[in-house]
């Protein structure tokens, strides 16, 4: 668990043993390894790159590889308690459906996501004139997998918009936890858990 | 013809009779089979592997006919991804076939070749016999049973009809119901054996002449189907086989020609014809969500298995889209799966060929 990134960090801490859990975009299995080796939790994943399906099945993971932006809609309504969704929400080709799906086969959904308003960006578009490339947005606007770039605020309009409830939210920046106020100027990233 | 084409493998006789999806029963089943490694004490570390339409059970042992490897060995063995140290691997002569289990060229009461008198069987027949000689094996539970192509197949219709016994299943280059295209090409095959004047509707058996020239067309379009577009023109392009210039003739002029023929003139020494027509139909029949009310969810409600799929990008005759259908209703019923689809440049072929990323997918699974 030492090894896990702050964001899935504060997933795994926050998800009950014996929950259904379904992680999007999954990656090489390390969120899902930790929630079945710290908690007994059978997590589910989608995972595009075959080189890392390939991964999460050598660690035991039951994980199919398919494009989240289609094979979501193939999950039955409330097939989990909780659908993750970490660092892939910018990635999404509509992340506004994304999250409909999320909450339509989770109960409850978990979203990180890098936030764009981090004064640093800000002030690297501002000073610079030019799409930022930080620490944690390091690759050149023409490469980016991040297609959708948002701020925090943009995202709490969009779900205050589909009327999703926030269950909790969790900010982070320089390697800190830190709480709300100011967070759209303050936090790299950001953790939401959501629900209907 | 059968019997004599596996003179070194186990076999052991049913001892009910076998009911068949036709409504017919075949008695005394013969099964003709493989096994590598030790059962543990308490069974529970037995691997069953289902063979496609033209393998057999030496899946890690020299074939007795043609005195090549086993059709898997570069995957079944001492420290290999199904690891024979480990596991205890059983490998089956489906029913229907011809290397020494019960099927066209068996003998009736009287002593005399079935023939077209064997029934046409299915699928699931296939499976009922085999986990007959599990039962007869003294094998409960399987830790795992895997299968690519038709194997696959049969791997997923024991899931579906005997869910309590494999912990684990992989299908690998499968489908869960043969698509138009695919009974299409079966059936060139069928028509190339039976348009065979040696074929003697099915009764050439002890007449010293075999429908082999229709088992070789058969044999050389099904082939086709087994590679890529890209892996042949890779592996023969256009090149002429052994000679300068086209010989304004009919020759095998071209290296893929030359192929062909080759493969299908090897294939009739270890397989018989009859065998051919009862196995390609099978498969056609096949449908698994037919067999369960028209859905495939319904195949799988309930079950306890951990399933793996696995498809390949050039494998035109199974493609990825077949193996996602079992995914999906896979998911439907909450069953734990895990699917890839992996890169290999050999079509569907791909299965028995160096892919060390299927290693690594068979190695992991059976974690």
């Amino acid at each position: 668990m030492t090894t896990l990134r702050p964001d899935l960090a504060v997933i795994a801490e926050h998800i009950p043993a014996g929950a259904k859990v379904l992680d999007v975009g999954c990656g090489d299995g390390t969120l899902m390894a930790a929630l079945r080796d710290k908690r007994g939790i059978d997590a589910r994943g989608i995972e595009l790159s075959p080189e890392d399906v390939e991964l999460c099945v050598s660690k035991g993971l039951s994980v199919i590889q398919g494009d989240a932006n289609r094979d979501l809609a193939q999950y039955p309504d409330d097939a989990f308690d909780y659908a993750i969704l970490s660092q892939t929400l910018q990635t999404a080709e509509r992340p506004d459906l994304m999250l409909d799906q999320l909450l339509r086969v989770g109960r409850q959904a978990f979203v990180s996501f890098p936030n764009f308003a981090y004064w640093r960006m800000r002030l690297s578009l501002l000073v610079n004139g030019r799409m930022p490339v930080t620490r944690h947005l390091p690759v050149s606007w023409y490469e980016t997998e991040n297609i959708h770039h948002l701020a925090i605020a943009d995202f709490e309009a969009l779900i205050a918009q589909k009327g999703v409830k926030v269950e909790a939210s969790w900010f982070f920046g320089r390697g800190r936890r830190f709480g709300k106020a100011g967070a759209n100027w303050r936090a790299e990233h950001a953790v939401f858990q959501l629900s209907r | 013809m059968a019997t004599d084409l596996a003179p070194h493998s186990t076999r052991l006789v049913l001892d009910a009779p076998l009911p068949l999806d036709s409504g017919q029963a075949l008695d005394r089943v013969e099964i003709a089979y493989e096994t590598y490694g030790t059962l543990n004490a308490d069974g529970s570390n037995a691997i069953l592997i289902f063979h496609a339409l033209t393998g057999d059970q030496y899946v890690a042992s020299q074939h007795p006919r043609t005195g090549k490897p086993g059709w898997w060995s570069r995957m079944v063995g001492p420290g290999k991804p199904i690891d024979t140290d480990r596991f205890h691997v059983v490998c089956a002569n489906v029913i229907g076939g011809c290397l020494g289990s019960t099927g066209p060229a068996s003998a009736d009461a009287q002593g005399k070749p079935l023939g077209m008198g064997f029934p046409v069987i299915t699928i699931r027949d296939m499976v009922r016999a085999q986990v007959a000689l599990l039962d007869a094996l003294g094998i409960g539970r399987l830790y795992a049973v895997v299968g690519g192509s038709m194997g696959g197949m049969l791997a997923l219709s024991l899931a579906a009809n005997f869910p309590e016994r494999a912990e684990r299943v992989l299908a690998i280059a499968t489908t869960a119901r043969h698509s138009a295209q695919n009974i299409a090409f079966h059936e060139v095959g069928r028509q190339a054996i039976m348009a065979d004047p040696n074929w003697q509707s099915g009764e050439y058996y002890g007449t010293g002449k075999a429908p082999d020239a229709g088992l070789a067309v058969a044999r050389m379009a099904a082939h086709i189907t087994y590679l890529s577009e890209a892996g042949l023109t890779e592996k023969f392009g256009r090149r002429l086989q052994d000679r300068e210039a086209k010989s304004f003739g009919f020759d095998a002029d071209f290296q893929v020609e030359s192929y062909l023929r080759y493969q299908g003139l090897s294939f009739v020494d270890r397989f018989d014809a009859n065998s051919y027509l009862y196995i390609t139909r099978a498969m056609d029949y096949f449908d698994l969500a037919e067999e369960h009310g028209g859905k495939l969810a319904d195949a799988f409600r309930g079950t306890p298995a951990r399933f793996c799929l696995v498809s390949f990008d050039t494998d035109w005759l199974y493609p990825t889209s077949e193996s996602r259908n079992v995914v999906h209703a896979l998911n439907a019923v909450a069953a734990p799966v895990s699917f890839v689809e992996l890169s290999a440049p050999y079509g569907h072929d791909s299965f028995l060929l160096d892919v060390p990323a299927l290693d690594r997918v068979i190695k992991g699974f059976l974690e």
